[in-house]
């Protein structure tokens, strides 16, 4: 099975992934020539392989999704531009979410009607995400949100959003949160891109001023928001973020960098061999990871260790092509401007689902047994 | 027998301040430890070298002395490799039963042999050429549990004999890493179980974020090294049992763990040292071992930079 789906993925993708790469993401035609790529994708039932048949997918193993990240990254195709919903809210919505909630919202999902941002973090509210002060009032058939997200990416041009909420004042820290979906272009919600570090618009402020959100857009029980979304971290933490494939396509890459280099510089030569050496464990140890899932394993904490590992290999190898270009590494548009961008991406890694600081706290209490 | 299994007859057995030397690699044949990597037709197990890791990985972790790379897997493999060619010199039986320890040296890149002082049989490898040697001049490792000799050259037991070489060298590096991950192991472990119980401040100094975090980047060498290991081993046992073998990329995942496992354990190592602090430096705390026998290590069976150097190679 999996050698032949390897093949229609490798074919398919052979026969559209672009020529010339999209225009940026972050960019108001950049995201809908993005919009348009996962139409493609959907429509050949390759947006979502894991997922069941029901709702666009072609229910896959893990495996299977794995061997097609492996494929989608080594074709260089387009960054998934629904990525916050496919691989955050998604997983979600198939453990907690109600049959209803599924059957509106995942098929449009799959296919890119509507391109979904996280609003998580709030002004004083990031690392320790338990201090958010956006709440939720009751109202009759559902609430209504008041206050401020930041850094939600995505939700510059996306078409809704979920997010966490206090819905009760009364309640303490992780109490009293709720888990709810929102449009980005509902009644009292104000959008205010914020240009990130690359000078692009990958991430926005959200408004929120009495935005009303029926009971059927909360996702499991009011006042459950904290568990839900630490399932939903998890997720973002372990493989569904980053799978193996993008960082063995930028291994190879980087080996046929240094190749054509010729550079005798031993030191940059160990470099790139610890790159490649560090995607090859990290696929490895996705491919273990999976089979324990499949097994009906939890990720939980372990989803730590995975992403303060893949954050530091994302910078390293990025770090270790800029040297490699030498002068020509500031380049933002030339021949080698991707690995310039690649690595202003990889600068975020370290810092978003959850700072590795705040991972190695959790590794040192819950893994290794320290005292807290 | 499990990893877990095996490390707890280890445990006990080591207890035993008398259980050293031979009797030491007596009691592991009785284990069957000295059979796993000999073929079956030589009395031997023929275990796959996956088994070989997990054993290999439990004696580092109880800092096991003697020739553990050379006599359980990088002998072995050479013998087993010239026994094709009916060069084998019946010794795969005395090996397997524990009648004989062995050791090599592979000059230049393994230029003293390990444990020369108990090894029966002091094989020297050099140029294709395999002969039965006999140890020289002795140096002191840095391990005072490892001894390590200049083997000067006897008869000759097999000429062009150089696949057979570099069989012993990929075993050799794959049991060294899985001893070094063993350690590596056994050194997150101690140091976890001080930082809970050493009180400065007023506070288990596990609870400072700074230990926490250093420690935790133990944890995740050690996690990610593992499946590098599993694949080198299982890349090795591919290649002994198919035709058109992938040798190359036997080589480059062999290095890859090579790699990882010596800077996880160094890793381990210097964190252990520092969160241990003045204790951890004095050669009665049973820290020491674990530190020498690290730094004995990682350089042996290929330096991490001559590995790095082969992953390139091969994969360009």
């Amino acid at each position: 099975m999996t050698g032949v789906f390897r093949a229609e993925v490798r074919d398919w993708l052979g026969a559209h992934v672009p020529a010339a790469p999209l225009p940026s993401l972050d960019t108001a035609a950049g995201f809908e020539a993005h919009r348009a790529w996962e139409r493609e994708l959907a429509a050949a039932r390759l947006a979502v392989v894991s997922w069941p048949a029901a709702y666009g997918g072609r229910d896959a193993s893990l495996t299977d999704w794995l061997v097609f990240e492996e494929e989608y990254y080594a074709a260089g195709a387009p960054a998934r531009v629904g990525q916050n919903g496919l691989f955050m809210l998604a997983p979600t919505l198939f453990a907690f979410g109600t049959d209803e909630q599924r059957d509106r919202i995942l098929p449009r999902m799959a296919a890119a009607d509507d391109i979904w941002a996280q609003a998580w973090s709030e002004p004083d509210a990031g690392s320790d995400l338990a201090a958010i002060r956006s709440r939720g009032v009751r109202v009759c058939g559902g609430w209504v949100l008041s206050g401020t997200k930041t850094w939600c990416s995505r939700a510059a041009f996306a078409d809704r959003a979920f997010g966490l909420f206090r819905t009760d004042l009364s309640a303490e820290r992780h109490r009293g949160l709720s888990y709810l979906l929102f449009g980005l272009r509902a009644p009292g919600v104000t959008v205010r891109p914020i240009r990130q570090l690359g000078g692009r618009t990958g991430f926005a402020e959200i408004f929120l001023d009495e935005v009303f959100v029926p009971d059927s857009d909360v996702v499991g029980a009011p006042g459950d928001g904290w568990r839900i979304a630490m399932s939903t971290a998890s997720h973002e933490r372990g493989l569904s973020l980053r799978s193996p494939g993008r960082f063995l396509a930028a291994a190879d890459r980087l080996v046929a960098l240094w190749q054509r280099s010729d550079s005798a510089d031993a030191a940059l030569g160990a470099r790139v061999a610890d790159a490649w050496i560090g995607a090859r464990a990290y696929q490895l140890h996705t491919q273990a990871t999976a089979a324990r899932l499949a097994s009906g394993a939890d990720l939980g904490t372990a989803a730590s260790l995975g992403k303060v590992f893949w954050s530091e290999l994302d910078v390293a190898l990025h770090e270790t092509a800029l040297d490699l270009l030498g002068p020509w590494a500031e380049v933002r548009d030339g021949p080698d401007g991707r690995w310039l961008e690649d690595y202003l991406f990889a600068l975020a890694g370290p810092i978003y689902a959850g700072t590795n600081e705040i991972q190695r706290t959790l590794i040192a209490e819950r893994l290794l047994g320290l005292p807290r | 027998m499990s990893g877990t299994e095996f490390g707890a007859v280890l445990h006990e057995m080591l207890g035993d301040a008398d259980v050293a030397g031979r009797e030491l690699w007596r009691r592991l044949a009785e284990l069957g430890v000295t059979a796993l990597a000999v073929p079956e037709k030589s009395g031997g197990l023929g275990a796959s070298p996956l088994d070989l890791v997990v054993a290999c990985e439990e004696l580092g972790h109880h800092a096991v002395p003697g020739p553990v790379a050379e006599s359980l897997a990088a002998v072995p493999a050479l013998l087993v490799a010239l026994g094709d060619a009916g060069a084998d010199g019946g010794w795969l039986g005395g090996l397997a039963a524990g009648d004989v320890i062995a050791t090599l040296a592979v000059p230049p890149g393994v230029p003293l042999a390990a444990g020369a002082e108990v090894a029966g049989l002091v094989l020297l490898a050099s140029g294709g050429r395999v002969s039965v040697g006999r140890p020289g001049r002795f140096y002191g490792s840095v391990d005072p549990g490892r001894s390590l000799a200049e083997v000067r050259a006897g008869p000759v037991v097999a000429e062009d004999a150089g696949e057979a070489v570099e069989r012993a060298l990929e075993f050799g590096a794959l049991a060294c890493s899985a001893q070094l991950l063993g350690a590596g192991r056994a050194l997150l472990e101690a140091s976890v179980r001080h930082a809970q119980v050493r009180v400065q401040f007023g506070r288990p100094v596990g609870a400072f974020q700074a230990v926490k975090h250093r420690l935790a980047d133990v944890a995740i060498g050690l996690e990610f090294a593992r499946p590098l290991l599993d694949a080198a081993a299982v890349a090795l046992g591919e290649d002994t049992a198919t035709a058109g073998r992938d040798v190359p990329a036997a080589r480059r995942d062999v290095s890859a763990a090579k790699v990882a496992c010596a800077e996880a354990a160094h890793r381990a190592a210097r964190a252990a040292l520092q969160v241990h602090g003045a204790i951890g430096y004095t050669a009665e705390h049973e820290l020491s071992r674990f530190l020498l026998l690290v730094r004995a290590l990682v350089p042996a069976w290929g330096s991490p930079a001559e590995h790095r150097a082969r992953v390139l190679r091969e994969l360009g």
